[in-house]
Formats: structure tokens, C-alpha cells, sequence
């Protein structure tokens, strides 16, 4: 017997994933699409676990996506976020961790403003931990679901010119996804303003570009990100307007990919700001796709590490 | 680790195929022909067992019966006991099974945990057939649940540190055949 390729208890970034860990949770994805399929969309593997699911920030689209995934597999499932807990009451993350810990989960999942929050998490519970975002640094499910949706529509992922376009310096998307595509053997591009870029944005490890066109041109996947209105973003920009002049992406421009390109945005999006109703309601946009897929990537993911034992996997 | 070494040939390939040829007849007597009939194959070894029934049945009655594929991966009993997780693969099921007489196909019958899961699988979650029977190649005895096939190619006597192993081409490459295999360690 060959040594298991899957042998983590916690999934923290994509970073720390070799590629035949990235195709695993990939393949194992597709067994997970033919259970949403179904008219009963519910299997008992994970009956009797419990998850936790611990959103320090909002979300609908990453906790709902979540919370079906577990529900699919039969888990016992309890949401924690901020609005409605004591996470917003001033209790340390230790303390957190702590009571957490009395509630004996199997997995936590955990959203945080800050980056490398759920890597602390992981050290300090005998839980495994998914990462579902922390601050501008990881967001692995959202780069695994992406690389899902992208193989599933185009067979492959190696090989395919990939434009990022948007707010690269605020996104957790982005880093995550650089990392998943360019391990796969994407030729990656990410672009947006000079304003919206990190200050060594070559670090991301994928060529940079400051024009929508000249990141678009020839591509067969086009990534567009949310403009974080709520966010630092407003001062990055003049007016909404102005960004979609030059960022915005339209069938017009669109010309310039490839005919069959595909159109991808993690959501939620902002019509007319970085990209047009007709290029997000249009026959290349897999948005939507984007969204069922993530149910089945995070059934997977979950799957995956609740097969690993509490304190089996290695943690530093 | 323990290793497994081969004992002996228990039947070659023309023997293999004699068995599943009446287990096809056998198949279609039991369920009062072909209408309703529906061949499921429990992913790997059962898959090849379906297909060659199927293709049988299509030769001698002329009708081809719809041929499902199940993986039981996500029904084991033992999910929270083994580590790593098994490897997930897909199902399918080409028609509805309500109402169908489903024949579950495998390669061994042997604990009966397998069979259990499948039949899990199939009712709670695919539908409500009208019955499931259970056709496999190999029955080798030490059942650890209340399950008996209905359809079987032979029986063979074995000790519980000896495993069948079958192989067909589809799944394993190479020469189909059946082997009795000792584990040592």
C-alpha cells in the first residue's frame, strides 16, 4: 500500500499543500457533486461529529456554504458569530479557544479579521481547524473551490492563462488562489490599480500587470474580485464610477480573452463597479457554479480531515 | 504491515465466466424476467461483475437492464475508526430505483458490512425499490451480520487470515482471475 496522500487534521492555508494534496480534496470533491444531486442530498458519514463554526467576521456566502456541507454529511453543526455571541463581548481568543475546547468539537471552523488567528487555534485545540479567512491572508476552500470549478468546466487546470483583476492588495483570494492555480501549473496574471496592489506585489508569485486589458488578453479564465466598498477600499479610487471605467470588466472588453473564457467572481458582487450585469448574467459567467461547487469542495475538505484523529496530524 | 502471499488458483478465466453466465440466468429467472431489473455494482470489483451480468443478459434475453454504479465509502460503520479516510468515489444510478428489483453485485461476500452499507445507501437515500437481492462472485463465509446472498458463483471455505482476491481486467489491469491469498504478520 502507497502512503495515503491526505494525512492533515487541519487545513489552515494552501501554502502549507503540496499539489497531489490540492488534486486529492479536487477529486474527492467530485464524489460530493453526485450527493447534490440527488433527491435526498444527505449521506450519515459524519454522524455523531460535532463542528463548530466560529465566524469572527461576516459572512453569509463562506458560513451558508459551510453550514450545508456539514448538514449534507450529517454532522452536528453550532454557529458562533459576532453579532450574536460573547465574541464580540471582549473575551481573548485564548478564552475562546478555551471554552471551545470544553464543548469537545471534531472541527472548528473559523473566519477572523486578523491574519494567522486559526493557525493559533490549531496549536492550541485538539480540534481539527479549517481556515475560512483570516484578515488578507488565506481563504483556502474559496482557491480550492475556484481550481475545482475552473477543471470541472475546462478539463484542466495546467496549462490555462488566468487573469486576477481587483483589489489584489486587500484580498485573501487572491494569495490563496496564486498559490492553488500556479502549483497546478497555471500561467497566472493579477492586476488592478496601482493603489490596490501590495507593496512587493511580484511576492504573490505571479506576473503583475496595472491594465485590465493587458491582464485579460488571450485569457481563458477571468477572475474578477469584490471591491470592498466596506472596507479601506473606498480611498483606493476616486469615485465607484471611475473604477469601472478603467477595472470594470464588459462584454466589450471581454473581447479580448479567449471565446470560450470563463467568467468567475467569489461574491458577493457589485453590479457596474467591477463588473457589468451583461458579462455577470452572461453565457461565460460561472458564478453560480462557483457557489454549488463550493458546497462540495467543503464537503470534501471536511470529509478529509475528520478522518484524522485528534492530535495524529503534526503540528509544530 | 502484514504481507499476503498467494496459496493457490481457485478458478482461472473461463472458469470465471461459467460462473457469472448462470449467475445471469439466475439473476433474471429470480426476478421473473427483465422488466423491472436493475444491476448495481458496489464499487471496485462489483462494477466489473454487473457490467459482464449485463452484458449477458443482453445477449441471451436481448434487453438491456440498466446497470447503476455504488460507492459505499460514505455508509462504512468503521469511518471513525480508520485513518485516513477511504477514498470517495462517485455513484450512479442511470434510472430511478423506486419500484425496481435491484441486484447488488460484488465480488466477495464476506463480514456482510459492505453489503449492509449499500443497502443503506439505496434506501435512504435513492429511493424505494420494490426489493434488493444480492448476487456475488464469491461467498467466503464468516458473516458478522444477518445477510445471505442470493445469487452466488461459489463458495469457498476459507480461515480469517486468508483473503480472496479477484481480479478483472477492467479494474486491476492484467490476467481475471481468482486467487486464495494467506496474510502473514
Amino acid at each position: 500500500m502507497s502512503e495515503p496522500v491526505w494525512q492533515r487534521g487541519d487545513l489552515l492555508g494552501v501554502a502549507e499543500l503540496s499539489t497531489a494534496e490540492i488534486v486529492h480534496v479536487l477529486d474527492t470533491a467530485e464524489s460530493f457533486v453526485e450527493v447534490a444531486a440527488r433527491p435526498i442530498k444527505k449521506v450519515p458519514t459524519l454522524r455523531g461529529k460535532t463542528v463548530i463554526n466560529l465566524f469572527f467576521e461576516p459572512s453569509t456566502r463562506t458560513s451558508s456554504s459551510f453550514e450545508i456541507a456539514e448538514k449534507r454529511l450529517s454532522a452536528d453543526n453550532l454557529n458562533f458569530s459576532t453579532s450574536s455571541s460573547s465574541l464580540s463581548k471582549g473575551e481573548t481568543l485564548l478564552d475562546t479557544a478555551r471554552n471551545l475546547e470544553a464543548m469537545a468539537p471534531d472541527l472548528v471552523v473559523i473566519r477572523h479579521a486578523h491574519p494567522l488567528v486559526p493557525h493559533a487555534l490549531a496549536e492550541r485545540i485538539a480540534a481539527g481547524v479549517i481556515n475560512a479567512g483570516d484578515g488578507a491572508h488565506e481563504h483556502p476552500t474559496q482557491a480550492l473551490l475556484d481550481a475545482f470549478t475552473i477543471r470541472r468546466r475546462k478539463g484542466r487546470v495546467e496549462g490555462l492563462k488566468i487573469a486576477i483583476v481587483g483589489d489584489v492588495a486587500h484580498s485573501r483570494v487572491v494569495r490563496s488562489n496564486v498559490l492553488c492555480l500556479t502549483r497546478l501549473g497555471a500561467d497566472v496574471t493579477v492586476a488592478g490599480p496601482r493603489t490596490m496592489m501590495p507593496e512587493e506585489p511580484e511576492s504573490l508569485g505571479a506576473r503583475v500587470v496595472y491594465s485590465l486589458e493587458e491582464a485579460i488578453e488571450g485569457a481563458d479564465v477571468v477572475m474578477m474580485l469584490r471591491v470592498q466598498l466596506e472596507r479601506q477600499a473606498r480611498a483606493a479610487f476616486p469615485s465607484e464610477r471611475e473604477y469601472f471605467e478603467f477595472f470594470g470588466l464588459t462584454a466589450e472588453r471581454l473581447r479580448r480573452a479567449q471565446d470560450d473564457a470563463i467568467i468567475m467572481h467569489p461574491g458577493p458582487i457589485n453590479r457596474g463597479i467591477e463588473i457589468a450585469s451583461e458579462v455577470a448574467d452572461g453565457p461565460w459567467s460561472v458564478i453560480l457554479e462557483q457557489v454549488a461547487n463550493g458546497v462540495a469542495v467543503r464537503m470534501a475538505v471536511l470529509y478529509l480531515l475528520a478522518g484524522v484523529k485528534s492530535g495524529e496530524d503534526e503540528r509544530p | 504491515m502484514s504481507t499476503l502471499t498467494v496459496k493457490r488458483l481457485l478458478f482461472d478465466v473461463p472458469q470465471m465466466a461459467r460462473m457469472m453466465r448462470r449467475m445471469a440466468l439466475e439473476v433474471v429467472e429470480r426476478a421473473g424476467g427483465t422488466d423491472s431489473l436493475m444491476l448495481v455494482g458496489v464499487r471496485t470489483r462489483g462494477v466489473p461483475l454487473a457490467d459482464f451480468i449485463a452484458a449477458e443478459i443482453k445477449r441471451t434475453e436481448g434487453v438491456a437492464v440498466p446497470v447503476g454504479v455504488l460507492d459505499i465509502t460514505l455508509y462504512r460503520d468503521d469511518l471513525s475508526t480508520i485513518a485516513p479516510q477511504p477514498v470517495v468515489k462517485e455513484s450512479v444510478m442511470p434510472v430511478a430505483i423506486d419500484d425496481r428489483i435491484v441486484v447488488l453485485c460484488d465480488d466477495v461476500l464476506y463480514s456482510g458490512r459492505t453489503i449492509r452499507a449499500a443497502m443503506d445507501a439505496l434506501i435512504m437515500d435513492y429511493g424505494r425499490p420494490r426489493a434488493i437481492r444480492l448476487a456475488v462472485l464469491i461467498d467466503r463465509g464468516h458473516r458478522e451480520l444477518p445477510i445471505h446472498a442470493d445469487c452466488v458463483g461459489e463458495h469457498v471455505q476459507t480461515t480469517d487470515t486468508e483473503v480472496i482476491k479477484v481480479s478483472y481486467a477492467a479494474t486491476d489491469g492484467g490476467k481475471e482471475m481468482v486467487e486464495l491469498l494467506e496474510r502473514e504478520g
